[in-house]
């Protein structure tokens, strides 16, 4: 194939990746999306290989990562795919390192000039610092989501100034990479080790709840090192794929910083919480709360006309959505009117509630964003709150309050509101939640998934 | 007189930032664990690269580097699209008949 052919069939294949996100607008149309994702990535590996005489190393490559792909996809589970997302940054992360590695040994490889020009070096500079902090910042918070490390924010003092600090060195280095006329690996290696350790230090002192906005970053991250190598290769396909895929990223983390209504910066400066312990302990009033057994429950719900399910994290936790949807169809079967109402940041990841439900098989249609049912609160029977916390917290609406103008779910003015949750300890943002102490309130502690088994039973 | 291709690689590049914003925002929140996964998928487009790092017939230690780099990327195509098939399939409307 001729440069120009290659060219023209990666437009194609880009625009195919184009189509494959926009089917992402609708249920409908999206498996037809997802299937011309897979003809563009086809289209652009067997264009390549054409350019590459190294056949045998290449397919087994491919071989080996499809069958692991294959497996992996396969046997994960749908609570887990936090952790398989970070994973799979991970590996672009480093993937890009190695090609970065290999184009300064060997540039001709990828039609470039011997020794490398200043030029490409400065953006190889570019994509392999990204790729580098993708990587570890990656395999840590893949490391805190499946609970092989602690959610806990990790901080010490000093660590901005030590990032900062280290940042600048890390720069240096690339400078020097890349003003010296040899090629000057250590250098080069010094760049990557550094970055290396930075995209560690970064995502340390991010807690668990905050995890769907650095998710979404490092999300963008692996879009901008793909394209940050494609600069370095003068390749199209790597650019054009890349800013899909690194602006994608850049919205969802705008989308849940904003429904957290914290800054971008404060959250990946990381720590939260510190400096809200004093104001949860202010008041000093003994608050008392509420508390019925499965079986209240039970009788409550089966008494209601309409009920809203507000799932969290602990659903997840707990693995208790195929309980939660036996337990709607057991309602609506008694002609109760059951719905549920999604938080933009419910879970570790964006629309991670959505995927446990589908998977669940609860219909699509019985579940709402936030601004389409907020609104229904007001002439809902019973709200059954499932694991979630300072997203359902009324405090948001006072002025003064650490998480003051963040939008809720606002629960609290359905007529009854259940809550499920393990003890009274206070959620990520270390607030106390006024909801808990209402006269309407009532609190059923305990596992989820046994909770709302226990509620099945009752229901029979 | 010719454009260093740098700046229309730059000219790509902005625009193709500009379509992804567009295309994004019009995703379904209910969906943006499925976008995650997909753009998983289509970031494995480093793949392209990789497979270039690993093609030339003299095999250096360079080359067997890009070799791993295909594998990892492989991971990433492969895993990233079928998960979202499976997810996708998921999303259903209406209740099938005689589904618990």
């Amino acid at each position: 194939m001729s440069a120009n052919a290659v060219a023209l069939s990666y437009l194609v294949a880009s625009v195919f990746f184009i189509l494959a996100l926009k089917g992402l607008s609708s249920p409908l149309s999206a498996r037809r999306g997802n299937l011309f994702g897979m003809l563009g990535m086809s289209l652009a590996v067997v264009t390549t290989l054409t350019q590459t005489p190294n056949f045998g190393m290449i397919i087994a490559g491919i071989a080996v990562g499809g069958v692991i792909g294959t497996v992996i996809a396969r046997r994960v589970q749908m609570t887990a795919m936090p952790e398989l997302v970070a994973f799979m940054h991970s590996l672009v992360g480093l993937a890009a390192v190695f090609i970065a590695i290999s184009a300064v040994n060997n540039p001709e490889a990828f039609h470039l000039e011997a020794p490398l020009p200043t030029g490409n070096k400065l953006e190889l500079f570019l994509g392999s610092f990204i790729g580098a902090m993708t990587w570890s910042g990656s395999v840590i918070a893949f490391m805190k989501l499946s609970g092989r490390m602690s959610g806990a924010p990790i901080t010490f003092p000093g660590q901005h100034l030590v990032n900062l600090l280290m940042f600048i060195v890390m720069i240096g280095c690339g400078l020097w990479f890349f003003l010296d006329p040899q090629i000057n690996w250590l250098a080069f290696g010094l760049m990557l080790g550094l970055a290396f350790v930075l995209g560690f230090l970064i995502i340390i002192p991010i807690g668990g709840a905050d995890m769907p906005v650095v998710i979404s970053m490092l999300n963008s991250y692996s879009g901008w090192a793909a394209a940050g190598i494609g600069f370095s290769l003068h390749n199209t396909m790597l650019i054009i794929a890349g800013s899909l895929v690194g602006s994608s990223g850049a919205i969802l983390s705008y989308i849940m910083c904003k429904a957290m209504n914290r800054p971008f910066l404060s959250v990946i400066l990381g720590g939260f919480g510190a400096e809200s312990g004093a104001a949860a302990a202010g008041d000093g009033t003994q608050k008392t709360h509420r508390s019925g057994s499965s079986d209240d429950a039970a009788f409550m719900l089966s008494n209601a006309d309409s009920v809203i399910i507000v799932p969290g994290y602990g659903l997840a936790v707990a693995r208790a959505q195929h309980a939660v949807k036996e337990m709607a169809h057991k309602l609506t079967e008694k002609g109760v009117n059951v719905r549920y109402a999604i938080h933009p940041v419910a879970g570790r990841m964006p629309g991670h509630m959505n995927v446990l439900l589908a998977e669940a098989e609860v219909p699509y249609d019985q579940v709402f964003e936030m601004e389409d049912i907020n609104s229904e609160f007001g002439n809902t029977d019973v709200v059954l709150v499932l694991g979630a916390n300072d997203v359902v917290n009324p405090l948001a609406h006072e002025k003064g309050s650490p998480i003051y103008g963040m939008p809720i779910l606002d629960v609290s003015k359905a007529r009854t509101v259940l809550v499920n949750k393990r003890s009274m300890a206070s959620g990520y943002a270390g607030l106390d939640n006024p909801l808990f102490y209402m006269d309407k309130t009532m609190m059923v502690f305990g596992d989820a998934k046994k909770v709302i088994e226990d509620i099945v039973k009752a229901l029979e | 007189m010719i454009v260093d291709p740098t700046i229309s690689f730059l000219t790509v590049f902005v625009l193709a930032i500009f379509v992804g914003y567009q295309v994004v925002w019009n995703v379904t929140p209910a969906l943006h664990t499925p976008l995650m996964s997909v753009t998983n998928a289509i970031s494995g487009i480093i793949l392209v690269g990789a497979m270039l790092a690993a093609g030339p017939l003299e095999t250096d230690w360079g080359a067997w580097l890009g070799g791993a780099a295909v594998a990892l990327a492989s991971i990433n195509v492969f895993g990233g699209f079928l998960v979202t098939q499976r997810m996708l399939e998921m999303f259903k409307k209406k209740e099938k008949k005689g589904a618990v």
